[in-house]
This record gives C-alpha cells, sequence and structure tokens, in this order.
C-alpha cells in the first residue's frame, strides 16, 4: 500500500518541472507541453484524494482537467501558427508588440 | 508488493520523461518525451484504480493533444530555431523561483501529512466499478458543469478554426 503522500511527492514533482519548463524556455511549442505536464501533475494529486477518501468526486474534476487541457492546447496551437504566418519567429521574448 | 514495483517505475518514468521534455533542444524530442511522460502518467491513473480516466488519458492526450502538437511542429520550420539559444535571458532567476516554489510545497506537504489522515488510503473496493461511479456522479451532481464543458469545447473549436484562417 503506498501512501498517499507520495503521489503528492510524484505531483510536486512534475508540477515544479512544468513552472521550470514555463519560466525557462524560449521556444513557444515547449511553454505549451510544459503547461499540459502541470495540467497533468494537478490530474495526479486529484485521483490520489479521490481514493483516500474514496469517492468518484476527484475523477469528475480530472475529467473537466483534460477538458480543458484540450481546449488550451487547440486555441494555444492556433495561435502560435497565426503568430508564425506573422512574425516568423517561434520565441516567447521576442512575443513584444503591446511592450513599450 | 507489485503495487510498489509498479507505482515507482511509472513515477521514475514520468518525472525522468517530464526533465527530458523541458531540456531537449528538438521539439520533436520534447513530444516524443511528453508522450512517454502522459503514457506514465496513464499507468499510475491504472494503479489508482482509475480505469476510466487510464483510457480517457491515453486516447485524449496520447491519441488527441499530442498529434495536434506534432501537426503544428511540422508545419512549422524548425530548422532555424534548433541553432538559437534555447533558454532565455532571465533563466536562472525562473529556475531559483520554481526550486524555491517546489521547496515551499515540499515543506507544505511534509508538514501537513502529520495532521491530516494520509497515511492509509481508503480501501479500493470502495470506488469498485470505477466507471460506474464516475459516470453517476457526472450526470446526476455535475450536469451543469458538464454542459458548460460542451459549450466551452465549441467556443475552442471555433476559436481554433479563427485563430489559424489565412485571412483574419
Amino acid at each position: 500500500m503506498i501512501p498517499t503522500s507520495h503521489y503528492l511527492f510524484l505531483s510536486l514533482g512534475l508540477f515544479t518541472v512544468g513552472v521550470i519548463g514555463v519560466v525557462t524556455r524560449r521556444n513557444v511549442i515547449i511553454i505549451l507541453m510544459s503547461i499540459e505536464l502541470m495540467l497533468n501533475a494537478v490530474n495526479i494529486n486529484l485521483v490520489a484524494f479521490s481514493l483516500l477518501v474514496g469517492s468518484a468526486e476527484g475523477h469528475v474534476f480530472a475529467i473537466f482537467i483534460i477538458t480543458d487541457a484540450a481546449a488550451e492546447a487547440a486555441v494555444g496551437l492556433g495561435i502560435i501558427i497565426a503568430f508564425f504566418r506573422n512574425r516568423e519567429t517561434l520565441l516567447g521574448d521576442e512575443m513584444d508588440l503591446l511592450k513599450w | 508488493m507489485l503495487d510498489q514495483i509498479v507505482f515507482y517505475f511509472f513515477a521514475t518514468l514520468a518525472v525522468i520523461s517530464a526533465v527530458l521534455v523541458v531540456t531537449r533542444r528538438n521539439v520533436v524530442q520534447s513530444a516524443i518525451f511528453l508522450i512517454t511522460a502522459l503514457l506514465a502518467t496513464a499507468g499510475i491513473f491504472l494503479q489508482l484504480h482509475a480505469e476510466f480516466l487510464f483510457i480517457v488519458q491515453v486516447i485524449l492526450y496520447a491519441g488527441g493533444i499530442m498529434v495536434l502538437f506534432v501537426f503544428v511542429i511540422m508545419l512549422i520550420n524548425l530548422d532555424v530555431s534548433l541553432h538559437q539559444v534555447q533558454f532565455n535571458r532571465q533563466w536562472w532567476l525562473g529556475l531559483v523561483l520554481a526550486l524555491v516554489l517546489g521547496a515551499q510545497l515540499t515543506v507544505a506537504i511534509a508538514v501537513g501529512r502529520s495532521g491530516l489522515p494520509l497515511g492509509a488510503p481508503a480501501p479500493a473496493t470502495m470506488l469498485e466499478p470505477s466507471t460506474e461511479l464516475v459516470g453517476k456522479v457526472l450526470f446526476s451532481e455535475y450536469m451543469l458543469p458538464f454542459e458548460i464543458a460542451s459549450i466551452l469545447l465549441l467556443v475552442a473549436m471555433i476559436g481554433a478554426v479563427v485563430m489559424a484562417k489565412k485571412k483574419v
């Protein structure tokens, strides 16, 4: 039997790696992938607590999070394609049209 | 015993592939390792008696979202980006802050797990027909959020089409 805190530590590790990817990489596609990693880490938390308290509500919220991740990936990649068509770059720190 | 072997195998696989996702230079390799990380997470869901989420994770993430990513990588020329600097100028500050966040959460879990009943999980038989239970909760208590999620998907679909159109 694995204690629930081990799932929490696993989820914490994956989440931290995702945060590192978002704040250090320049490539926008890899930033989106890191966001997917963070959403996944949250799902592990929800399912582990769902088993701990013996109720299926954590699974339901995990399904909603997966729906959100799908919508976010579709819109985000659409934005990346539109941006690449206009500016010919994929680097996050060159997306500074709104910067003074 | 078998439970523990399965959990630690998938946990190690997930963390190693997550680290490789954020450190690889080539975007295609990152995508491959993201698939590995997502499948390892699916294995952890199976080990947690969440069969429905396991199959949703495999079909939707590894089958759907990853195809989207690979298609976009294919549409965009990546030979140029291979020779550019991969990390931004404030990467050391971001790394330090992210590690501080991770340390804070570690302390929070380590302190909080003595106060919460985190030790012994409920017996797995309480969630026995897992898919059936999820369906019951989803279509009774969470009916309205479920319908709102369908509207969200419709909006995302229209938004993606509008964004990727030639002339906006």
